[in-house]
């Protein structure tokens, strides 16, 4: 097999790159492209830690071969707030207490953001049902849950 | 903003917060480090990646318990991409201690191991390569011949007469604690508590091992330095503690190693024993070049130490009117193969019996003991949390077994300052009463005004 | 199928420290030319918030604003020994060591102020609004940027202090167990309150009151976080989790978090949690350790309100649906697995 040129779409910058065969999503983002938001916590799909948006949508970006997403749009973390104004789901995070060692946050608010993109104003269970994927071993959820909560009403609000 | 918050009760204490004045204490600043949380900047060690980075996997025991007759790495070698493997001639000193520095100092464990495997999974050959993929490709071509030999799993079974022997080093199934076969304590005369009791309960109660199960899992990468050091970016928990080890191991100056960390995502005691640094620092020295060893997560899970499995029976004598007048605990704390940080976890144990009540007769007899599994260790808790749900579980079944109040029974016999307790600390600054009493007030359990007015600082 | 509902109790107590001391921790602490604080260290953030708590502490010490601090650590050439964070000691060693290091440089700081404004420095107050002033006439005050600019400039002197915290080793007498192990006792009672499924064995954790007695809640946001994320762990504990299901039989063991149960956002239970403060002699501004207390009282808390729920006994962790299906058939004198 042979390595393939890929186009992707990053937090709004065209990026060109070779992969290597079973490159995945997350190793391009993070060992090709140097964008180290997205975490790699089970590399199987089953924690969440690496999730990023492609056209929208949130997956594992460990489980993606690469190639196959060619000419996709993709969103990590680093491209939510670049000048460093928090969007509202970051604020709501920061400020509610929702993180603490801070490993599982790329992941959570990747999915959260998505959540909210698709629904501005979620149940409890709506919120619960987004991250039943991501594994967060600190906090309990509590916090995780009225941290997005808040951030839609935030969002609703401003 | 909707942070939790739970509410802080000083009336149980309040002589002890006359005067409290504080400007920044008790205030709820911003996280230092939750910018960098929200913004996915916080640096882990993982997101320090050096060029020419290598990547280091194990060849691991497919075997309970074996000798190794023979191991040929020649095939991992031909994997493309591999650029070396280490067996446990390549390290200078392949002994790990993790308890060396405050002596304790079983050297009972290989880096690599050598004759013998003593748990599936323990680490036979390392193999470093361009690519985590070659790495693990090399890794699984590495042919071991085994002959294998009868594990023992549990731990009363490997304190038994003709157990096979886990590990040489001990020459039995035990850690010797000062010439004695367990760690004791021993206060007042425990038969004469039985015999004076009007009831004697016994149960038993038994854990699995568990994991700590942190989201990022333990690693490290050494980088060489131009001045011939070695920067090591680590998860640790214990940045000295890591540096000091792994000096001895590799036999190098402590001067030559510099560990970078701090930042760790989720520990829980996972991350105290120093079990990928010694062996990346090694492939970094041989190699010249940035070597990373992280866990996957299955090593996470069945091959980095868990928290203890215990076994735990507890013998009461108790009293018509619910004091405890004897306890016996006598506990099985599972430590695998290799001591790691149990002996110590074992002491931990034995000092926390026989639970936060004030007992005049107590005999506890905390066994370190040996088996063919992962070696267990540091977790959140070690020590206490198991024994916490014996001894829990055990004063409400004494409370169903007397039809008695669940927390009356607990609050007749909770420590107070000025007590003895079985190790023979006078008790300070307890408070057990009181999170009893404002707990039953939090779910409406109603307490007689005896038991409301009770205090921890009144002497018995 | 009936749905039984059971509340069951459980109170602990934890040492903070490591066992039997000789684990010391230090801190060192330097003001920078315009008036910001160093703590350089070498200890560990799990998560936990040390890095937050200890720059509130150096705060507090020196009656500077917290965002007068920086901390930095954790790297071994820069940042003094640290034995680690493990033990529930981090906040208690590395507290106490940042304000011994911040209290000598407060005297320091306050000389130099006092050889600035021309008073005595015993005079000398602060208020945590960035100002050294003289007690009773606050007009006469330096702010601690000028003040930090004129010790470099003008005095040639640094404003920086040393700190450490041990406590002595202790050694355990063999014959009785004999022993100092630890520096003070943090104290937890959880009621547990739950719902058993008597025909697939389920438990569900409906509601954890907890009351936490902690000596001082250093930051009472992130105290909050950690003992309801520790009890979170502990329910985890007490129903889900184990390496080795079957122990000691060793099959069966999970390799990743879809086989290694843990309880989601959608299966945790309602937490109301109190703290109660009784100011430990030894602890940073009173505080004891609690990282890991939290998880314990839930383990026996759940398993006493199943017994209160369906009247059986687990006496093996965790207690899965199957061992409260073996318990209740059992119970009922039919039991099961001698049939099959």
């Amino acid at each position: 097999m042979a390595s393939k040129i890929v186009t992707l779409r990053v937090n709004d910058r065209e990026e060109e790159f070779l992969a290597r065969p079973g490159t995945t999503l997350l190793g391009a983002l993070r060992d090709t492209l140097g964008l180290t938001a997205a975490k790699r916590g089970c590399a199987q799909g089953a924690c969440g830690s690496c999730n990023v948006l492609v056209d929208g949508k949130p997956v594992p970006s460990c489980l993606v071969p690469v190639e196959t997403v060619d000419g996709a749009a993709v969103a990590t973390l680093e491209g939510v707030a670049p000048t460093g104004d928090l969007d509202e789901v970051q604020a709501a995070f920061l400020e509610d207490f929702a993180t603490q060692c801070g490993f599982c946050t790329p992941g959570m608010i990747m999915t959260a953001e998505a959540l909210l993109a698709e629904n501005p104003d979620p149940t409890r269970a709506e919120v619960v049902e987004a991250i039943s994927g991501n594994v967060c071993r600190c906090t309990g959820y509590e916090p995780i849950v009225n941290a997005i909560l808040d951030a839609a009403s935030r969002r609703r609000s401003a | 903003m909707s942070y939790r918050l739970s509410p802080i009760d000083t009336q149980y204490f309040a002589p002890d917060h006359e005067g409290d004045d504080f400007t920044v204490i008790g205030s709820v600043v911003t996280r230092s480090d939750a910018l960098g949380h929200v913004t996915g900047r916080t640096e882990f060690f993982e997101d320090v990646r050096p060029s020419g980075l290598l990547h280091l996997k194990m060849h691991r025991s497919t075997r309970h318990h074996a000798r190794l007759a023979g191991v040929d790495s020649s095939a991992a070698l031909a994997v493309p991409g591999v650029v070396r493997v280490l067996t446990g001639a390549d390290i200078p000193n392949n002994l790990y201690t993790p308890l060396k520095l405050i002596n304790v100092e079983p050297d009972d464990e290989p880096i690599l191991a050598v004759d013998k495997v003593r748990y599936l999974g323990e680490p036979i050959v390392a193999v470093v390569a361009e690519t985590e993929a070659a790495a693990l490709a090399g890794a699984a071509a590495v042919r071991v011949d085994y002959v294998d030999l009868p594990p023992v799993f549990d731990v009363e079974e490997a304190l038994a007469d003709g157990a096979p022997i886990v590990n040489e080093y001990h020459g039995k199934n035990y850690f010797t604690y000062e010439g004695h076969h367990c760690r004791r304590v021993r206060l007042g005369d425990v038969d004469a508590g039985f015999a004076e009791a009007d009831h004697v309960f016994e149960w038993r109660y038994q854990s699995s091992p568990i994991e700590q199960a942190p989201v990022e899992t333990t690693g490290c990468t050494v980088v060489p330095q131009p001045d011939g050091r070695l920067r090591i970016h680590s998860d640790t928990q214990a940045c000295f503690f890591t540096l000091d080890n792994t000096a001895l191991i590799l036999e190098s100056d402590f001067n030559k190693l510099r560990i970078v960390g701090g930042t760790v995502g989720g520990g829980f005691g996972g991350k105290v024993d120093v079990v990928v640094e010694p062996v990346a620092c090694v492939a970094a020295m041989v190699t010249g070049r940035p070597v990373k060893f992280v866990y996957g997560r299955h090593e996470e899970m069945q091959v980095s130490s868990p928290r203890a499995a215990e076994r735990i029976y507890i013998k009461d004598g108790v009293l018509a009117d619910g004091r405890i007048v004897a306890r016996q605990v006598t506990a099985y704390i599972d430590a695998g193969a290799y001591s790691r940080h149990t002996p110590y976890g074992t002491t931990k144990a034995a000092a926390h019996f026989p639970g936060p009540y004030t007992i005049p007769n107590v005999r506890i007899d905390c066994h370190c003991v040996y088996t063919n599994r992962t070696p267990s260790s540091a977790m959140r808790g070690f020590g206490v949390t198991i024994g916490d749900f014996a001894l829990e579980s055990q004063m409400d079944r004494i409370a169903r077994e007397l039809g008695m109040d669940p927390l009356r029974l607990r609050l007749k016999n909770a420590y107070r300052d000025g007590d003895m307790k079985a190790h023979r600390k006078r008790a300070e600054g307890t408070a057990l009463i009181e999170v009893m009493q404002k707990a039953a007030e939090l779910v409406g359990h109603e307490l007689p005004d005896e038991y409301r007015r009770m205090s921890s600082l009144e002497a018995r | 199928m009936t749905r039984l509902r059971g509340r069951g109790y459980a109170a602990v107590n934890y040492p903070t420290g490591m066992n039997l001391g000789g684990d010391p921790s230090q801190a060192l602490i330097h003001a920078t030319t315009t008036g910001t604080f160093v703590v350089s260290l070498s200890s560990v953030d799990l998560g936990q918030g040390l890095k937050t708590v200890v720059a509130q502490c150096a705060a507090e010490t020196l009656g500077l604003p917290f965002t007068n601090i920086l901390v930095d650590t954790a790297d071994t050439d820069t940042g003094p020994h640290c034995m680690g964070t493990f033990a529930s000691r981090g906040t208690h060693r590395v507290g106490n060591a940042v304000i011994m290091a911040a209290t000598e440089a407060r005297a320091i700081m306050l000389d130099v102020a006092a050889e600035e404004l021309e008073v005595d420095a015993a005079d000398l107050e602060t208020d945590g609004t960035g100002y050294i002033q003289v007690r009773g006439a606050e007009a006469k005050r330096i702010h601690i940027t000028d003040l930090a600019l004129a010790a470099h400039f003008t005095h040639g002197r640094t404003i920086s202090g040393r700190g450490v915290f041990m406590k002595e080793k202790s050694e355990v007498v063999p014959e009785t167990g004999e022993m100092d192990p630890d520096s003070c006792q943090a104290h937890a009672c959880t009621v547990a309150e739950v719902e058993v499924d008597d025909e697939t064995g389920v438990v569900e954790v409906l509601r954890m009151y907890s009351v936490y007695e902690i000596g001082r809640a250093l930051h009472p946001a992130m105290a909050t976080q950690q003992v309801e994320g520790g009890a979170w762990m502990g329910m985890s504990h007490a129903l889900f989790e184990a390496t080795e299901p079957y122990y000691p039989v060793r099959d069966h063991g999970p390799a990743d978090f879809s086989e290694y149960l843990m309880p989601a956002a959608g299966d945790i239970p309602e937490q109301v949690s109190v703290l109660l403060e009784r100011p430990a002699p030894t602890g940073p501004y009173g505080a004891k350790g609690i990282g890991e207390m939290t998880a314990n009282a839930p383990i026996p808390a759940i398993a006493n309100a199943i017994f209160d729920a369906c009247g059986v006994r687990l006496d093996h962790m965790p207690f899965t649906p199957e061992r409260v299906l073996r318990a209740l058939d059992s119970l009922r004198g039919q039991d099961l697995s001698a049939h099959g």
